[in-house]
């Protein structure tokens, strides 16, 4: 126990004093969470629309009309013609195009039935889809004014209406930085577990310094988890000024319990940290340890659920997802802040950190030789 | 000259003899164009949704037929209790409920008027408004077939959707460029900046200078196995692109690699230039890894609509290079775009590798003396 | 030899191969307390490897070994207990100060605080170290360095001390200082085992063991190797061994 007071002594002595370091583990994940929130926002507005207006009629002016005040579109310059639309979506200046034909209003009104015509830059396919989908619903809201209009209120004899009332529950303003700050907050914690605990050993590896250590009667677990403490502390503190500026900044006030909030850090810690002691232990330079902690971190983050959802996927890249870490954790770290939900709801998932921690950690203790 | 090509031998020898190095260099784009191929989409389905049926009649039947049949959702089994649902919400078990009222059916055949709910879960605003509107387009849907069943409705404006470029919707599609980008910043800035600060850190930099060579040779030869290798990683992702996701490349192969020496070189520069003001191999990996990765992935405009970044903000890409780098390489390799369509960016990329390089050098220089 | 029963470090038919190259090729020796033992040979001759293995840094091929008394095979740990070592590389803190250091690796050692204030305070002294002692190690001069990490190593009082090539880029008169901080330890009971080549060090050995091309070619005190190579000089004496050895640089 005495043993593993000095090499805590040891490694915090180091810590602070490479101020650099000290400083870039503070400074980074602070600025991230200030800026990137607001980067990683899926909502879809500003579509710019390019309009090719054959029609210049009063119903097309109204139509117009609708669609620029919406609020999604911005008109991005009338077109004389379908193909000179078309080289505004070339140029990317254009992600949408609607075609309104010559004897809109007429054809409408003597034939009942119209077309109009739209054309979507499909590359970014949620752009796309979405887009197209407003596009869409403003048409038809457009579509029932015509027929109010011309029918006058209510449903029309014999005809059913179906009233949908939607609600969104937990986060009723539809702000997507709510979504985003909390999962934020646990990759740049990864980020910083994940990469110093990675290059510690291997570092001591290459200056040498471990020989020293390896041939005193230090303990396995004594050596790791002098290494792990003084970064699981770190990362405590990182997350706390983490919900902070969540709270201070962004507003989020965690809905469930605190307790449970840093229950799960500090287990998640464990096991982010066993994880990159393991890659340490596996490495033989910094710059190895730092590429292979870098290529599992991206993965971890692609595959988290973090920037796109978990159920879009397939069976087998679901599987993948639930042996990451990190998944669980932003999924619970969503669930407690917004939904508020209780150590009981979340249990599941503590039991899948706790089981990833004390693999990780055992692996590393073994992985780590003191004679080789 | 021939001195030259001896350095960057020795250069060459250091990069190919760490193996693991290599293999994460190639082995990272191979699994991020794999994963946004296969696993990833930003697309929303297989939303788990709770049916909650008080109505239980062959109105909802045939609704939530339908809801079955669609490929967005899949419904779980219901909840018969508002106390119920929300602890399925907390367990993040369902991302929404539809919710039936007793007398739906009643109501729509007597009065021409049904009711009914939808509860999303909020929390992720983009879904629950997606999930919102396919369940109303759902509910509409058989809203028409009742009413077409009624007899046609007059003055109907349709909307013809085109789908260009794209017209599968293939997800991936729009993620090739960004891969790219993202994995040529981060391996070109990462691997300059550590091999400078290593040499520093080791003290075998100032043999190099001590050598008759000029600062900027050293540098050059420093400089070339990297390009080498970014081209090859640039490679790898066209062939996996076009042989494994079935991308086509529409442009010209020649441009996207003169356009892509150009941006390795701004991205090589920016490495130089971190390892200019950093002291050890940890600061400069923290730098260039820690804190370059996210900034590249979500400014780069591949995963976000840059759109949506608020006033000051929108500046940010604008100062990335992998992003106008990404913008060209859509061009090019997706819709199919010469250099007349591109000259812009392309002219802002060659400005940013011209810039930096001159600063890292002239940060270099000043250093030595 | 005879006359002590418990030898300090012995070596039999110890080997260490690597992928097929015998590093170390079938090396006996017995060590005494009390002795400093010399281990000669050229850049290659499997010098340090020979020395890991008996401090439990790596696994023997062949052979057997006790140091302290403990197999080299089973009871690495508890041979650790009782040595102390100082590689080649420097390898204490260079972002630690002096004292940092030795609270740092006393306390791993297991030495009270009491024993650690006396032990720091005594070493700083006996190294004229006083004005250094709260500054980085990383900006000593090399020589001091190495004092003071041959101090570190012997700190806890080991029966044995393994350096390796302790004395490699300093000054003359630095190494001469450092012989006598060996010579001070090896006063107070502790073995050293030093790999060298100098071979005017090999003056300052009781016993010399010269090691070539992984193998033992010559096992006596300096006098006696002279007499027997009829020379005057141990550099006379190895050249004649080393005179046909396979590796080099």
């Amino acid at each position: 126990m005495r043993i593993l007071l000095f090499l805590l002594r040891k490694e915090f002595r180091q810590m602070f004093r490479d101020r650099s370091i000290l400083a870039l583990i503070f400074l980074m994940p602070t600025v991230q969470l200030l800026i990137l929130p607001q980067a990683a926002n899926y909502d879809v507005k500003n579509i710019n629309l390019a309009l090719v207006d054959h029609d210049h009629s009063s119903y097309s002016r109204e139509l117009t009309r609708k669609i620029t005040s919406s609020g999604y579109f911005r008109l991005v310059g009338a077109s004389p013609s379908y193909p000179e639309a078309l080289h505004l979506i070339e140029e990317s200046q254009a992600d949408i195009v609607l075609e309104i034909p010559r004897g809109f209003e007429r054809n409408l009104v003597r034939e009942g039935t119209q077309q109009v015509a739209v054309a979507v830059d499909a590359i970014n396919g949620t752009r796309a889809a979405l887009g197209g989908a407003y596009l869409t619903r403003i048409i038809s809201d457009y579509n029932s004014d015509v027929r109010l209009q011309w029918l006058g209120p209510g449903p029309a004899r014999g005809t059913s209406v179906i009233d949908v009332a939607a609600i969104n529950w937990y986060n009723p303003l539809g702000r997507y930085y709510v979504f985003m700050v909390p999962a934020i907050l646990v990759l740049l914690l990864t980020l910083v577990g994940g990469f110093l605990s990675a290059l510690n050993i291997v570092r001591e590896k290459e200056l040498g310094t471990i020989e020293q250590l390896n041939v005193s009667p230090i303990k396995k677990w004594q050596f790791i988890l002098g290494k792990m403490i003084p970064f699981w502390l770190l990362g405590l503190l990182v997350f706390t000024i983490g919900l902070l500026i969540a709270r201070g900044v962004y507003g989020i006030v965690p809905v469930g319990s605190l307790g449970t909030l840093y229950l799960f850090a500090a287990v998640y810690l464990v096991a982010i940290l066993g994880f990159g002691l393991l890659i340490s232990t596996y490495s033989e330079n910094q710059l190895q340890a730092m590429f292979v902690a870098f290529f599992f971190i991206m993965i971890f983050t692609l595959m988290s659920g973090l920037f796109t959802s978990l159920d879009s996927m397939p069976a087998w890249a679901r599987v993948l997802a639930n042996l990451i870490p990190l998944t669980h954790f932003i999924e619970v770290v969503r669930l407690i802040i917004l939904k508020g939900s209780g150590l009981a709801e979340v249990s599941c998932q503590l039991g899948y950190e706790a089981i990833f921690a004390v693999v990780l950690n055992t692996w590393a203790i073994l992985n780590y030789r003191k004679t080789t | 000259m021939k001195q030259l090509l001896v350095f960057i031998r020795k250069e060459f020898y250091h990069v190919f003899r760490d193996r693991r190095t290599l293999l994460i260099l190639f082995g990272l784009p191979t699994a991020q164009i794999l994963l946004f191929g296969f696993a990833l989409s930003s697309e929303v389905k297989n939303i788990n949704l709770a049916v909650v049926d008080f109505a239980h009649d062959q109105a909802t039947q045939h609704i939530i037929g339908k809801l079955q049949a669609s490929r967005y959702f899949h419904l779980q089994q219901a909840p018969l209790s508002y106390a119920a649902m929300e602890t399925a919400f907390r367990q993040g078990k369902i991302k929404a409920a539809l919710v039936f009222p007793a007398n739906f059916s009643a109501d729509l055949g007597h009065t021409g008027r049904g009711q009914l709910q939808i509860v999303a879960d909020g929390s992720d605003p983009n879904t629950a408004s997606t999930i919102t509107t396919y369940l109303t387009a759902i509910v509409g849907d058989y809203q028409r077939q009742l009413n077409q069943a009624a007899g046609a409705l007059p003055f109907q404006i349709v909307p013809e959707t085109r789908l260009l470029y794209n017209p599968e919707m293939n997800g991936s599609l729009n993620f090739i460029p960004g891969v790219l980008a993202l994995v040529l910043m981060i391996v070109c800035t990462t691997l300059t900046s550590v091999s400078i600060v290593r040499e520093k850190e080791r003290g075998t930099m100032e043999v190099l200078l001590v050598s008759p060579f000029r600062p900027l040779l050293v540098l050059i030869a420093k400089a070339v196995p990297y390009l080498v290798l970014s081209l090859l990683d640039f490679t790898l992702i066209l062939l996996l692109s076009v042989f494994v996701l079935d991308v086509e490349i529409r442009g010209s192969v020649m441009l996207l690699y003169g356009v892509s020496t150009v941006f390795i070189v701004a991205c090589l520069s920016l490495g130089l230039l971190i390892s200019n003001v950093t002291a050890s191999q940890q600061v400069a990996m923290l730098v260039s890894m820690m804190g370059m990765m996210l900034p590249t992935l979500l400014f780069t405009g591949f995963m976000f609509p840059l759109e949506n970044l608020p006033g000051p903000l929108r500046l940010i890409p604008n100062l990335l290079p992998s992003h106008w780098y990404y913008l060209v390489v859509k061009a090019v390799m997706l819709k199919g775009l010469g250099f007349g369509a591109v000259w812009r960016e392309t002219l802002i990329l060659l400005g940013m590798s011209v810039a930096l390089l001159g600063i890292s050098l002239r940060n270099f220089n000043i250093r030595l003396a | 030899m005879e006359t002590n029963p418990a030898p300090a470090i012995s070596s039999h038919e110890l080997s260490k191969h690597f992928d097929g190259f015998r590093a170390v090729d079938r090396i006996s020796f017995e060590v005494a307390p009390g002795e400093i033992f010399g281990f000669l040979g050229a850049n290659g001759a499997g010098k340090t490897t020979a020395m890991r293995m008996l401090c439990g840094l790596s696994y023997p091929t062949s052979g057997q070994a006790t140091v302290a008394g403990f197999d080299v095979y089973r009871q690495q740990e508890q041979i650790k207990q009782n040595i102390g070592y100082m590689s080649q590389k420097f390898s204490l803190y260079e972002d630690l100060t002096v004292l940092e250091n030795i609270e740092f690796f006393g306390g791993i050692y297991g030495l009270t605080n009491q024993q650690l204030r006396t032990k720091s305070e005594e070493l700083v002294t006996t190294l004229g170290l006083q004005s250094e002692a709260k500054k980085l190690v990383r900006g000593l001069p090399l020589g001091w360095k190495q004092k003071l990490a041959f101090s570190v190593a012997i700190l806890h009082d080991p029966k044995i001390v393994f350096l390796d090539e302790p004395t490699g880029g300093v000054d003359p008169v630095t190494r001469r200082q450092f012989w006598e901080l060996i010579y001070a330890a090896a006063d107070r009971g502790i073995t050293a085992f030093v790999t060298t080549h100098y071979m005017d060090e090999a003056e300052y050995c009781s016993r010399v063991c010269i090691m070539v091309d992984g193998r033992v070619e010559a096992l006596d005190s300096p006098a006696n190797l002279k007499q027997q190579f009829h020379t005057d000089s141990m550099d006379d004496v190895f050249y004649q061994l080393a005179r046909g050895a396979q590796r080099g640089e």
